[in-house]
């Protein structure tokens, strides 16, 4: 292993890169704008909910039921008759259709506690939950302010008061932003290190420099340490410029802390990246595999759903890549300003990972690269 | 008719590169031309433009009697023109067969079954491809390959054949046998018209014909003779360069060779004694054998594939032999010895330096990686410049440079480090006559004079011929090692070809040796009966013959296929499992400073929720905060000191709870079941303590319709099945047009009487199969593994769904018509299909709750649709009845896509 000769390398990846002006830009879209939009364009849970009405009561106090639902979380309700409901429901027009029974205020001003259908499409996953909840909220309290001529709050005797750590007004963007920036890491690493060796494989480049006097982990360290430091060094100016600059998301831990297990994660995944070009034989397939294995790394690591709540099998099979490790020291971090005391089993975990990765590559790559070509 | 072909002021132009500038020229019937000139002169364009299979731009050109503008003209002719493009079976699919490769081709010109047999076997037999009938394209020597190539042109009984640089690359033994069919073919069809482009100049003797092109322009016209008489040369390749600007000649210096002294270099460089490599059952180079002596040139030549590349790859220590020895410089061979890679310079078959270098860039990056001391490194790379005449061009990156300057800057990387050893690799293939001289020039420079030894190897006879001694390489075996003169001697041969050739015939088996001409008429016999079937049923062979083919290829390609299957497969499950909202499983502890039986009692109503799993209590204020900090913990509750007390006397206490904002959507859920718990466990307290007062004046009685468990997968799986049929259908045939673009088979498009729409359709048909099996594949695994419950009209998911996948093919072939190449093919789509999916289609947030550009393009995809749809029928029982919106919004797609990909699609090479 000479140091001179995988720095010579890395000059001349770097070199590559920024003689490709559409990587260049696609990195600097994935870094900033992608970031920016993704984070802003996650909804909240309830937006827009598609909600009608069969109001067979018709009086003052149905019509200030109707009248409560408003945007953004609900759509205008709409009216409509009995008969429809099933088709509605069938084909997806409204998520939630509220029947309100006749004589519904004279059967309350009467304490008979009459009975209000919610039908909730529960397919729709997402906002038939919370939904209901809300739905159930409002008509009960305007039930009350309707009795007592006023609103009010109904008092327990015992509060339960909540207080959400990390991120007091549960912004989404917060969480989105920071995630998104994970998968761009992620996806720009492997494309950067694996794609540039598919690149040199098809063009008989990777042939000429195995005749040359460097051995093979002198050429892959160098692909991994250009990389590295392009996407390292994008990653801290996202942190600063797009994170807490244009979205302006308070970072309670050391930025630091996490630069380092982003460097991890990059010797990780770019050795991947490497592993993965030594498995595909041209730029397609190297494309269907990226495919293949970003999909499930994204959405399994515990960046878009809790992994808690993940089937046990794919939770430990998802500890095995570096995503998962990533997503827990990086949330870690940046949200809950844990110290390298907490999150250090995470940068073992990476570590290792990378490690295996790397080794594994390492012995492909003569075998692979040098009789492909 | 006279002429055959006629054209004036034709002109193309790409980008800033003219290809072929005011070409006037006229052709009779039934003779054979040679158009002759080296690489990139325009000699492929002019024959494309011919051959009706690249676009006109100016000038006008008449073939077969008709203006090649007229799109009319140029279907009515299709059948009488036959096309062999060039490169080594380029227009043929090397995963097919022999006979499937003809049979494809037979189909599109809308031969009968019977005809196609009696054709095919009738061509087979006279090139002697018939024993070979069931070996896939790709296997065939670079010989049978043309001779495949010329039989699939043939297969139709052309009037104009025409013939893009069909021996490039091929042995002799088979170039000649090649010849020899063309001059059967001409003598048994005199009608027929031949046009031929070669590099070779040697071949072009025995046209009767010649047409002499150079950077785009005709240099001369006339018979062999013709040209050999007004240069006062003997050869054509002198001829040529005679015939060439007085500019460029200036450059010119014919090549000398000064002998080589075996006495003074009595030293070996390289030695090989029973070389062998093998990759499976193929044996790539069998028991080669050979010594150079240092400054010796050798060569090595061979045709294609021969193993001439193999045998120099392990030489460099790319691959490790299977078996034998080899010394280079004295020491024994090993694939990872550093110490003598120092000591060799190696250039590879193609251009392989950096091309986002510039020239200097990448002779430094060289240096350096080959330890030539730090303050050396400038000046070695100004002397390169200098000796290799590249200083003009220093900063400029490698891809802007003539093919001739790249070679040489190829040699001055190569000899950077002062190599003792050089080994080349093919340096000159594609590279114009007088290029080729001059860097031959070098090399006998830096033999001779440097005293370094090269190791070269060549398909150019004459280049041989320069060598101090040249090894025959053929099918992985060197026939023969000795110095050219010797090896002419030997076989008292005129020239070195000639002597080749009796080498190659020697060493082959006579058996597979036919003799053309004993068949040759009975091609010409066989064509009088020939019925033509309507327009309509001939297009439909046509189409069915695409359909048939795609589906060929498609089996012999496992990795398109695992994706198709296996990929959507993967995907179900990991979307399936990923994309959850069920927050379960929930960790949390409580901080319990009461400790009483009342906060006991609110302890039990938390952990007995099927939603929360209790960790260890927390025992201090820093220990809720390290757990919560690493996420160990998602929520904490407090029970304040006394809580028993308070609510025993019914006074207003507050218990804290902390939820982990780091994910907002799970910390919302958390809120929700919190709030929940509490108001359930203070009713019953309530109700313990007889206090029952009338919380509410009314009952919300909630439905969960469809899916009463409210599990995440009930709603995920039927939406995720829409996804996977969007994403890996399109995604299948984007890359089956544009493989063909890249690979160059798209000519089959450009030259024969397929339409735009039966080549799509064509395409289309076995992926729409292959897409409707993995949807089966699909319901299956979710009825089956994921236990949703199938409540509606199965019969009309199949339906709809076929529909569907329809579409998302037609998109994933108007994806592959906008671009060239399988990357850009593979991005586009994967962005075109995965965004409206995933957000718009409303397999998350409905379509109606979105807004803007995303409302729109969820409100007339056809994903949103069958998404629609798929639930309806998995979760709410629908039938046809409900869901014939959806069918109708779906059906109406297909057309509008597949028009647009017709629209876009060229029907002939822009």
């Amino acid at each position: 292993m000479n140091i001179k000769n995988v720095t010579q390398l890395s000059i001349k990846e770097l070199w590559s890169l920024w003689r490709d002006p559409a990587m260049l830009i696609l990195i600097v879209y994935v870094f900033t704008v992608n970031i920016y939009t993704a984070a802003t364009a996650v909804p909240e849970s309830l937006h827009n909910a598609p909600i009608a009405f069969v109001d067979h009561d018709k009086s003052q106090l149905s019509n200030r039921i109707i009248d409560a639902f408003v945007p953004p979380y609900f759509l205008p309700p709409q009216l409509i008759e009995y008969s429809e409901v099933n088709e509605y429901l069938d084909t997806g027009k409204f998520t939630f259709v509220v029947t309100i029974p006749p004589n519904f205020e004279k059967l309350t001003l009467q304490g008979q506690q009459p009975d209000v259908q919610v039908n909730v499409d529960a397919t729709r996953i997402s906002q038939a939950f919370t939904g209901n909840g809300y739905i159930t909220e409002i008509i009960t309290e305007e039930v009350s302010a309707y009795l007592q001529g006023y609103k009010t709050d109904t008092t327990y005797p015992v509060q339960i008061v909540m207080r959400a750590r990390f991120n007091p007004a549960l912004e989404s963007f917060w969480f989105g932003s920071v995630m998104e920036l994970i998968n761009a890491v992620t996806m720009i690493a492997i494309i950067l290190s694996g794609a540039a060796l598919i690149r040199e494989k098809e063009r008989g480049t990777i042939e000429h420099l195995l005749a040359m006097p460097v051995s093979d982990s002198e050429i892959m360290l160098s692909k991994i340490a250009a990389t590295g430091l392009v996407v390292w060094a994008v990653t801290l100016m996202s942190v600063y410029g797009v994170i807490q600059g244009a979205l302006g998301v308070p970072i309670n831990g050391n930025v630091w802390l996490f630069m380092v297990a982003v460097a991890l994660q990059l010797f990780a995944i770019s050795s991947m990246g490497i592993f993965m070009a030594t498995i595909a034989r041209s730029m397609p397939q190297f494309g269907l595999l990226l495919i293949l294995v970003l999909l499930p790394l994204q959405l399994l690591s515990g960046g878009t759903t809790a992994r808690e709540s993940m089937p046990a099998f794919i939770q430990n099979i998802m500890l095995l890549t570096p995503n998962t490790h990533f997503v827990m020291a990086s949330q870690g971090v940046l949200y809950r300003g844990a110290g390298f005391s907490v999150i250090y089993p995470q940068l073992l975990a990476l570590l290792a990972i990378g490690c295996v990765f790397y080794f594994v590559a390492l012995k492909r790559f003569k075998s692979t690269i040098g009789s492909m070509a | 008719m006279s002429h055959i072909i006629e054209c004036s002021q034709l002109t193309v132009r790409y980008k800033s590169t003219t290809a072929i500038d005011n070409i006037k020229l006229s052709i009779p019937a039934g003779v054979t031309v040679g158009i002759i000139g080296p690489d990139g002169v325009g000699k492929s364009t002019l024959l494309s433009l011919i051959a009706g299979e690249r676009m006109m731009q100016q000038g006008s050109l008449q073939v077969l009697g008709g203006n090649m503008r007229d799109k009319k003209h140029r279907e009515a002719i299709c059948s009488d023109i036959a096309y062999m493009p060039q490169g080594l079976g380029k227009n043929l699919y090397p995963t097919l067969s022999v006979e499937e490769n003809l049979q494809f081709f037979a189909k599109l010109f809308g031969h009968s079954r019977k005809q196609r047999r009696t054709r095919i076997d009738n061509l087979t037999k006279r090139t002697g491809l018939y024993p070979f009938l069931s070996r896939p394209a790709g296997k065939l020597s670079g010989g049978m390959k043309q001779k495949l190539g010329l039989c699939c042109a043939l297969i139709h009984d052309p009037r104009l054949l025409i013939l893009d640089e069909p021996t490039t690359g091929v042995d002799p033994l088979a170039r000649s046998q090649f010849w020899a069919l063309i001059r059967d073919i001409h003598t048994a069809q005199p009608n027929i018209t031949v046009l031929v482009a070669t590099a070779y100049m040697d071949e072009a003797q025995q046209f009767n014909h010649l047409i002499a092109l150079n950077a785009g322009k005709i240099l001369a016209t006339g018979s062999p003779q013709d040209l050999l008489a007004r240069t006062q040369t003997s050869n054509l390749e002198s001829a040529f360069i005679a015939l060439l600007p007085s500019e460029i000649k200036h450059h010119h210096h014919s090549v000398e060779v000064q002998p080589y002294n075996a006495a003074i270099h009595s030293e070996t460089a390289i030695e090989a004694k029973n070389l062998t490599m093998k990759f499976g059952d193929f044996v790539a180079v069998d028991k080669v054998s050979f010594t150079i002596g240092k400054g010796e040139i050798f060569g090595f030549l061979g045709s294609n594939g021969c193993g001439k590349s193999t045998t120099m790859k392990m030489l460099t220590g790319l691959l490790p032999q299977t078996s034998g020895e080899a010394w280079l410089l004295g020491s024994p061979l090993a694939a990872n010895d550093i110490n003598t890679r120092y000591r060799v310079g190696y250039m590879s078959q193609s251009f392989s330096l950096y091309t986002e270098l510039t020239v200097r860039q990448n002779l430094v990056l060289h240096a350096k990686l080959f330890k030539v001391p730090a303050n050396k490194v400038e000046g070695r790379v100004d002397e390169m410049l200098n000796r290799f005449a590249l200083f003009q061009h220093q900063h400029n990156l490698p891809h802007a440079l003539p093919l001739g300057i790249r070679q040489r800057l190829s040699l001055a990387v190569a000899m950077v480090h002062k190599p003792e050893v050089l080994i080349l690799d093919e340096p000159t293939s594609g590279v114009d006559p007088i290029a080729r001289d001059n860097f031959w020039q070098l090399l006998i420079t830096l033999a001779r004079q440097d005293g370094v030894t090269i190791f070269i190897s060549t398909h150019f006879m004459n280049e041989a011929a320069r060598c101090d001694r040249i090894s025959l390489m053929h099918a992985g075996k060197v026939l023969i090692t000795d110095t050219p003169e010797a090896i002419k001697a030997q076989k008292s041969a005129d020239t070195l070809e000639a002597a080749f050739i009796e080498y190659l015939v020697e060493a082959q088996t006579p058996s597979t040796h036919t003799n053309a001409s004993e068949q040759g008429l009975a091609l010409a016999a066989s064509t009088t009966t020939q019925q033509t079937p309507s327009r309509r049923a001939k297009g439909l062979r046509r189409l069915l013959s695409y359909a048939s083919r795609e589906t060929l290829e498609l089996m012999r390609d496992p990795i398109r296929l695992t994706m198709s299957f296996l990929g959507s497969m993967v995907l179900m499950v990991v979307i399936g499992y990923g994309i959850t909202m069920d927050v379960e499983d929930l960790s949390y502890a409580v901080f319990d400073r009461d400790q009483s039986s009342i906060s006991l009692d609110y302890r039990n109503a938390l952990s007995g929720s099927r939603y929360f799993d209790e960790k260890p209590a927390i025992t201090s204020y820093a220990d809720m905060d390290k757990r919560m900090k690493s996420g160990e913990i998602s929520l904490a509750v407090e029970i304040p000191p006394e809580f028993g007390q308070y609510v025993h006397k019914g006074e207003q206490v507050e218990i804290g709870a902390w939820i982990d904002g780091a994910m907002p959507s799970r910390a919302e859920t958390i809120e929700g079941y919190v709030t929940g718990i509490h108001v359930k466990w203070l009713l019953q307290q309530a109700s313990q303590m007889s206090q029952a007062q009338s919380s509410s004046s009314i009952n919300v009685v909630s439905r969960y319709l469809y899916n009463p468990d409210i599990r995440s997968l009930v709603a995920i799986v039927p939406a995720v099945i829409p996804m996977l049929l969007l994403m890996i259908p399109a995604l299948l045939t984007s890359l089956a047009v544009v493989r063909e673009k890249e690979l160059g088979s798209i000519i089959n498009l450009y030259v024969t009487p397929v339409s735009k729409l039966e080549f799509l359709l064509g395409k289309q048909l076995p992926y729409i199969a292959t897409s409707f099996i993995s949807f089966l594949l699909l319901v299956a695994m979710a009825v089956w593994l994921f236990n949703v419950p199938l409540k509606g009209d199965v019969l009309a998911l199949f339906v709809i769904a076929l529909l569907f996948v329809t579409f998302s093919t037609s998109f994933g072939l108007l994806a592959s018509v906008f671009t060239n190449s399988q990357i850009a093919a593979i991005l586009l789509t994967t962005i075109g299909t995965m965004v409206p999916a995933v957000q718009f289609a409303g397999m998350i947030t409905p379509v109606s709750a979105l807004e803007g550009a995303g409302r729109l393009i969820g409100e007339v995809h056809p994903v949103s649709y069958f998404l629609l749809a798929s639930r309806g029928i998995f979760s709410k029982g629908l039938g046809f009845g409900t869901l014939d919106f959806a069918v109708f919004a779906i059906a109406i797609a297909i057309p509008i896509t597949l028009w647009l990909a017709t629209v876009l699609l060229n029907k002939q090479e822009r």
